[in-house]
């Protein structure tokens, strides 16, 4: 198996963009991950998007082709692929890259992210969103997306000592980073009572504990690691790709404040990179809602069960803490456009290993992690780069 | 959800709590399934209707909803475990501040949602406080 690298990467602003279709915004992340890793488009070997529901959004499928049309390479022939698995389609589109290039089979490969959310209204968007769980057994009686990590809060909050305060704290710490992102959908702070003022979407999560609904798109350009230094000076390397499943219905899990998945797919990725939780300098987690960063951060091994809550406030996770977590804000704060969240994680571990990050920087951060949920956690992708 | 047919086909399952047992392992199963995830190829699938009577796992209440239940809003929804084992996720007939982790429920047959204006309706089963 060959050693991967990342030599190039791109990511528009997020935001409600109206002035901008989907194939713009794809063509301007492509366009930024090109020109960063100084490469023309005949010299690309495959592309994968990520992309969960185009189909709901823009009534568009056949994402693959459309992107490579869009990105002027039809008459490249190049082989381009449609990853789908709800919000971490951008994870998995990554790691069906990594898998290429590391096969042998493909030399430069892009992966990329790419998500229209605001062509529809909230009704519409809170509808596809919950097809991303059980639609015949819990969509069905009325289950949204929000309402699903509230039963996982309310469970977590049953039997761990996670305070309210403490996970509005996820919310707080996020935009903080957020507002030191340049592509960030917010770029305000808030506090605490911020949060705990705003109106209730399914008890006891508020509306500052969710993600908004977003448009963005990302994308970084994959090579050999024996050949990254011919296009860039600052490659850095997949030390591990990791992927797992677990029952797409929320009522069908062993333990409903744990996801299984995440817990896998972190340990194979711990294994593929022959390192330990102590390791890893920043990560990038799904934080979908305030509740799920808490759960990440104890599934990926970072602390034992029910510590993340106090661990937030006393501000571990926080940018000059021992393990700076979203440090472009996560999902709550940079935005998530839901395809491609996963590419924006990579995006942001390259540029704070590259030093690039500008006032969210970690000092001396050598070695990142993503972790990228679909569903509920029927899906976890995790990454750990380094230079 | 605007095929007749795919509601329909479910009717049994959604009207009546029919779930399936694995007669290999003795696992229940709601929502029903055809291969036991337990046994796979070995497992012998059996129809199993169940009381219906169970316990609330979790639950939130729903305050922003998708078109089809905005008019709901609040509604209670719940993670119910029923006796026999297997979860299910439906809804709660009960005020939201009554609604607690532990309460004991039993099942009452109820409409769901509706297609529209002139669309099929959707019956089913939404789960009552069970003060036996």
């Amino acid at each position: 198996m060959r050693e991967v690298a990342v030599i190039g990467i791109g990511c528009t602003p997020f935001g409600e963009k109206w002035g901008s279709s989907f194939r713009d915004l794809f063509v301007q992340a492509g366009t930024l991950a090109l020109e960063d890793a100084g490469i023309s488009g005949e010299e690309i070997g495959a592309m994968y998007v990520g992309n969960m529901s185009a189909g709901r959004f823009i009534e568009q499928e056949h994402i693959g082709a459309l992107i490579a049309d869009y990105s002027g390479l039809a008459t490249a022939h190049i082989p381009s692929t449609r990853v789908e698995a709800a919000c971490a389609s951008g994870g998995l589109a990554f790691r069906q890259a990594v898998i290429a290039v590391a096969s042998g089979i493909e030399d430069i490969v892009v992966a990329a992210g790419v998500e229209k959310m605001t062509d529809v209204g909230t009704g519409a968007s809170v509808d596809a969103l919950a097809g991303a769980a059980d639609r015949e057994w819990e969509g069905f009686v009325g289950a949204t997306f929000p309402g699903l990590y509230a039963m996982i809060a309310h469970d977590y909050m049953h039997k761990y000592p996670l305070t309210r305060e403490e996970l509005a704290m996820v919310a707080v710490k996020n935009h903080y980073n957020g507002a030191r992102n340049p592509i960030a959908q917010f770029s305000q702070e808030i506090t605490v009572e911020t949060v705990l003022s705003s109106p209730l979407v399914a008890d006891p999560l508020r509306l500052f504990d969710c993600s908004p609904i977003t448009d963005g798109a990302a994308a970084v350009v994959l090579a050999p690691l024996d050949r990254a230094r011919e296009y860039t000076d600052t490659p850095v390397r997949v030390l591990a790709s990791a992927q797992a499943s677990d029952t797409i219905s929320l009522h069908d899990r062993r333990d409903l404040s744990t996801l299984d998945a995440t817990v896998v797919a972190g340990k194979r990725a711990f294994q593929m990179a022959g390192l330990t939780p102590a390791d890893i300098d920043l990560v990038e987690v799904h934080d979908c809602f305030t509740i799920a960063e808490i759960l990440a951060i104890e599934d990926l091994g970072f602390c034992r069960k029910g510590e993340a809550g106090r661990l937030t406030r006393e501000g571990m996770t926080a940018l000059d803490g021992d393990l700076p977590v979203n440090t472009s804000g996560g999902l709550k704060a940079c935005g998530h456009p839901v395809g491609a969240t996963g590419i924006k994680q990579v995006w942001e571990v390259v540029q704070q290993l590259r030093g690039e990050a500008g006032k969210r920087q970690v000092d001396g951060a050598e070695v990142g992690m993503t972790h990228n949920v679909g569903g509920t956690g029927a899906t976890v992708a995790v990454h750990i780069l380094g230079v | 959800m605007s095929s007749v047919a795919r509601f329909w086909r479910k009717i049994p399952q959604r009207y009546n709590l029919v779930g399936t047992r694995c007669e290999n392992c003795g696992r229940y199963y709601y929502p029903p399934r055809t291969l036991c995830p337990q046994c796979r190829r070995a497992g012998r699938i059996r129809e199993h209707r169940f009381s219906g009577k169970g316990t609330v796992v979790t639950y939130t209440v729903i305050r922003t909803a998708s078109e089809q239940f905005e008019q709901m809003t609040p509604y209670v929804l719940a993670i119910v475990q029923l006796d026999e084992g297997p979860r299910l996720t439906a809804q709660l007939v009960c005020r939201p501040e009554e609604a607690r982790i532990g309460m004991r429920v039993r099942p009452v047959f109820r409409r769901i949602s509706a297609d529209g204006e002139s669309g099929a309706i959707h019956y089913g089963t939404k789960f009552a406080p069970d003060t036996e």
